[in-house]
């Protein structure tokens, strides 16, 4: 579920097609992000998901997987 | 020129050029949040001011150089108005000494409001910017960051150092159409420039080509310029407001 609700995100915030986006897909190498996309990404996150991601923690995720398990181990 | 329905925040709004760019702003049809510091009653005239000019207009005190303080005081203004348009960092005090007789603190406070301050509240304000694609950042900066000055090696430290902010997150956010420039006031007519003694004051006037101190609403007029979508193609840069005090 927060997979595909995730794959909507980035492909919409990343301007990418959504079969492009796997879990292992890195943002950065994989997907054509650059670091301030990456920022964009997560704070789109924040929002769909109602989250707030300390920066200390939003450096870590770099990866779709990296996503998805922040956000299953934090929704409210 | 029309800022209609922009929202407009601006830092050290209650009196001095804050209090000119704030009024300037709201005459054009801007909305306008004037934080402060200290004096309530300031910060509501200058409230009442913009209200009779047909906006909208709220005031927050909050300390700049506080990041708990910024971060309240940023989410008041997107709970009230949802969105932030234009950003003016303009809050900024001076502790003058010489070097060898300045105190840790002088440094420090100077340095805290002037350029945290810019730090704290263009990181927290910048994030709605980027979300809409659209935003103007204008920082009060000064000549004396450009020159220096004898007595005021904390100001001309914190002025050099958001002129240098200023040109790095232009870079960085360029791309999400937000544009980031600053201003740099020369000899203003306010309560900072008040305390000199008059022999100095005359003596700036001799290198002043348009042979005038310049007023808050000189400095105003330049950041409406920077706020509004004339200014469109221009980033990263620093506009000198000094009268030809620097040529």
């Amino acid at each position: 579920m927060v997979f595909e609700k995730l794959k909507k995100i980035i492909a919409e915030q990343l301007e990418v097609e959504e079969d492009e986006i796997k879990m292992e897909s890195s943002f950065q190498d994989d997907l054509d992000a650059d670091s301030l996309d990456v920022v964009e990404l997560i704070m789109a996150i924040e929002d769909e998901f109602d989250l707030e991601i300390p920066d200390e923690e939003a450096e870590k995720i770099k990866t779709v997987k990296d996503a998805v398990e922040y956000i299953q181990n934090n929704m409210k | 020129m029309n800022l209609n329905g922009k929202i407009a925040l601006i830092t050290g709004g209650s009196r001095g050029i804050g209090k000119a760019i704030a009024l300037k702003l709201a005459s054009l049809g801007a909305n306008i949040v004037v934080n402060y510091t200290k004096s309530d009653a300031k910060a509501k005239e200058v409230i009442k001011l913009a209200e009779e000019m047909g906006v909208r207009a709220i005031a927050v005190k909050a300390d700049v150089s506080n990041k708990d303080d910024v971060e309240n005081f940023i989410n008041k203004v997107l709970d009230e108005f949802g969105r932030i348009d234009i950003l003016v960092n303009n809050a900024g005090i001076t502790r003058d000494n010489l070097l060898m007789r300045m105190k840790e603190e002088e440094w420090d406070d100077v340095i805290n409001i002037n350029l945290k301050g810019t730090f704290n509240v263009t990181k927290t304000a910048i994030r709605s910017m980027i979300k809409q694609k659209s935003g103007s950042i204008i920082n009060v900066a000064s000549v004396i960051g450009i020159t220096g000055n004898q007595g005021q090696c904390n100001y001309a430290a914190s002025k050099a150092g958001i002129i240098g902010f200023t040109k790095s997150i232009a870079k960085e956010v360029a791309k999400k159409k937000v544009r980031v420039n600053a201003v740099a006031p020369g000899f203003i007519n306010t309560d900072m420039t008040d305390k000199l003694p008059d022999k100095v004051k005359e003596e700036y006037l001799t290198k002043i080509p348009l042979n005038r101190l310049g007023e808050p609403e000189d400095i105003a007029n330049a950041v409406a310029f920077l706020a509004s979508d004339l200014s469109s193609y221009i980033t990263g840069q620093v506009l000198i407001v000094d009268g030809g005090l620097l040529i």
